[in-house]
């Protein structure tokens, strides 16, 4: 009898065991669920990640209310969302990329409104917005742009002065790829087209027609995009593949990591990419060599033509979160925009330029740039990427482009005008939201 | 002892239940809910909602490129299941004659198996990218490429792995059997094949089994060697499932309906697989 209830007791504890490490019902994770609540943020961005524990131990220190950060792989932060948001100690902030991630995520979405991050915004238009209420708070502005090395551009015999439209930016690509034997280098970095590398040109590329139309049109998004300003594509796109270090046809297996080396090793004058780059690129060629230019894609009145500025990044807080812990969040990123520790990490740390009252100014050139030709009336060009339909939009639209690239023909730029347009709406079409 | 396991209870569960309540955790239960979830719309696992069979319908009517990927991934896995097979058997037989080192090369041939998937796409790609530049090509500029990349691929990575089972099942035929058919006038020819290759049928069986079901569910180096491109041409089925998943809003049921129909895929082929080759086993 003695031996039965042993075994039974034996049992028991193993079945208990097995239950608790899958609920971890032993506190629910670090700091658990204290009175005080529990900040848990998904980060998205891998190169902050350091700045962004550094800050939550911090704001611990001073406050005592646990911070927990966890950074998503690069390129994978869906996945780790939709994984982490399933679990019984989801994050209580996390982050979306628009209004096409927001129509996603909208059921997780606190109503961001009246919260003190939202009147710290400098600038309505970084509130994300559905139904009339704010759900998401933008909370870094980024610019892209081409690329300047301003020492290569001299040796080849130009200067900044001279680009000011697309054909100008065209003249002197052409001269510098007509000189490069002499030279020793190319006008463009290779346009780094293998799949998973190509958003540079499928994404950030593909904002300006769909910004001119977009503007041509006075809307600000669609369901049905025209491709009006597809031939300019077309144009910067082939200026971009027959100037370069590489031969087009093999384009297709080159990564954004060999660009930026082609770039930084003074192989081309030309990178476009973005003010994320700014931390890499000056390190390799300081400050006084590099300048950022607007991408001219040749329509008409583009001398006015800023750079490219905007965000994907906004904040929000899981409103599935319990009461304590949503207090807590939205108190942590209040101190985050307003106190001398935060902001001194967005600006200095992070090198963020961030849309917030007490920001600090910012560190990164090519942000400092984009504010320059905007005070200089120039008109910076909006982000629309978040206004594309899908993933599976950009990815099809980097396939095409791939095709182009190996055989230039108008019959494969045919297949980039059906991704680019009839794709577009096929794409809305299948999107359940 | 045997007796008592069987009549108490007590003992069954004590020794099963841990192994049953893992099975369950790890296998059972994530099965049903993913059997659910393909009959749903959801964005976690924890707000779905049940729409019935509608992502079944989306596979075929919203989206072309599954029945694609099936069939190349169909042509793959015949493929590459004759080829190592083939491979891996002709290398089990010089391995197992009487040479000096063949335990080195054993070992060679072994290694690849021990690298990662995504290693291995990513280092093929690069040697690969590197001969075809030469002809001012990419992997990714044409699908037949990358369908062969992936097999070169695959058997590289595959062949030293079937080739150990070989040698085990040919290390077991007995050598009086082979001696007494040679006495009995047969040639090398005949001994392989009346004698040798049906003793080893339990092999086969096994290391045909694995391959085609490896084919079929090949994903890491899918991903990392071609990545599906150009235009889904070198999608396989994995790939298609996991691009499904996240590519667009709303579309994880129809992701995980895919699953359901992958498994059931894989499920029937390897079933009638194994009958096949089975029924040639010799008792």
């Amino acid at each position: 009898m003695k031996k039965r209830l042993a075994l039974i007791l034996a049992s028991a504890m193993l079945v208990s065991s097995a239950v608790c490490s899958l609920t971890s019902c032993n506190g629910g994770g670090a700091g658990g669920s204290s009175a005080k609540g529990h900040v848990y943020y998904l980060n998205f961005k891998p190169e902050q990640d350091k700045a962004w524990q550094d800050l939550a131990a911090e704001y611990t220190e001073e406050t005592g209310v646990t911070v927990d950060v966890e950074t998503a792989a690069d390129g994978k932060y869906e996945e780790t969302l939709s994984a982490a948001m399933a679990r019984s100690d989801a994050p209580t902030l996390f982050q979306v990329n628009g209004p096409v991630g927001l129509a996603n995520w909208k059921d997780y979405c606190y109503d961001l409104s009246d919260a003190a991050v939202t009147k710290e915004l400098t600038n309505d238009a970084y509130a994300l917005k559905a139904d009339g209420k704010t759900y998401g708070v933008g909370y870094v502005t980024e610019t892209y742009g081409i690329i300047v090395n301003k020492k290569l551009l001299s040796d080849a015999g130009h200067s900044l002065d001279e680009i000011k439209d697309f054909d100008s930016l065209k003249a002197v690509a052409e001269d510098i790829t007509a000189n490069s034997a002499k030279l020793g280098f190319s006008a463009f970095t290779n346009a780094s087209l293998k799949s998973g590398d190509d958003w540079r040109m499928q994404t950030h590329l593909a904002n300006l027609p769909i910004y001119y139309e977009y503007k041509a049109d006075g809307i600000s998004s669609t369901d049905a995009i025209k491709g009006t300003y597809l031939d300019n594509y077309r144009a910067i796109f082939d200026l971009y593949l027959n100037n370069s270090t590489c031969d087009p046809k093999i384009v297709t297996s080159k990564t954004v990591d060999d660009a930026r080396a082609e770039f930084i090793s003074g192989q081309a004058v030309f990178y476009q990419n973005g003010s994320w780059e700014y931390a890499r690129v000056s390190e390799a060629l300081g400050d006084d060599n590099l300048a950022m230019i607007p991408i001219y894609i040749g329509v008409e009145g583009e001398e006015n033509q800023g750079l490219c500025t905007g965000t994907e990044n906004y904040w929000t807080v899981n409103c599935n979160a319990a009461e304590e812990d949503i207090q807590a969040t939205l108190d942590f990123l209040e101190w985050v925009v307003t106190s001398d520790k935060g902001t001194d990490a967005l600006a200095n740390k992070m090198n963020f330029v961030s849309p917030f009252k007490k920001a600090k100014e910012a560190t990164n050139l090519f942000e400092k740039m984009s504010i320059d030709y905007t005070s200089s009336g120039k008109t910076a060009v909006s982000w629309n990427f978040a206004t594309m339909p899908s993933e599976a939009w950009k990815t099809e639209l980097g396939s095409a482009l791939a095709v182009y690239a190996a055989n230039p023909t108008d019959d494969t730029w045919a297949g980039v005008k059906e991704a680019f347009v009839d794709n577009w709406a096929a794409e809305v079409a299948k999107s359940k939201k | 002892m045997e007796k008592t396991m069987k009549k108490n209870p007590l003992y069954f569960c004590l020794f099963l239940l841990p192994t049953l309540l893992a099975f369950m955790i790890g296998f059972v239960i994530p099965f049903g809910m993913g059997i659910y979830l393909s009959l749903c719309d959801f964005n976690t696992v924890n707000d779905a909602k049940f729409v019935g069979v509608e992502n079944y319908m989306q596979i075929f009517q919203g989206d072309d490129t599954f029945v694609h990927s099936f069939w190349f991934t169909a042509l793959f896995a015949v493929i590459s299941t004759v080829a190592i097979n083939v491979i891996a058997f002709m290398v089990a037989v010089l391995l197992t004659k009487n040479f000096g080192g063949t335990n080195l090369f054993r070992t060679v041939f072994f290694m690849p198996n021990l690298l990662g998937g995504v290693l291995l796409g990513t280092i093929w790609k690069v040697l690969l990218n590197g001969v075809l530049v030469m002809f001012k090509e990419t992997l990714t500029t044409k699908g037949v490429y990358g369908f062969i990349g992936l097999l070169i691929l695959i058997i590289w990575q595959q062949v030293g792995y079937m080739m150990i089972i070989y040698v085990a099942g040919l290390q077991g035929v007995s050598d009086d059997l082979k001696e007494a058919a040679r006495i009995d006038g047969a040639n090398n020819r005949q001994i392989l094949f009346k004698i040798t290759i049906p003793l080893v049928m339990p092999s086969i069986s096994m290391c045909t089994f694995l391959s085609i079901t490896n084919g079929f569910k090949l994903f890491d180096q899918n991903l990392t060697l071609t990545g599906g491109e150009p235009m889904h041409n070198t999608e396989m089925l994995a790939l298609n499932i996991y691009n499904s998943f996240y590519d667009r809003i709303g579309w994880k049921g129809v992701g995980q309906a895919k699953a359901v129909i992958f498994f059931l895929l894989v499920g029937l082929i390897a079933i009638v697989q194994l009958k096949l080759t089975q029924s040639k086993e010799a008792d």
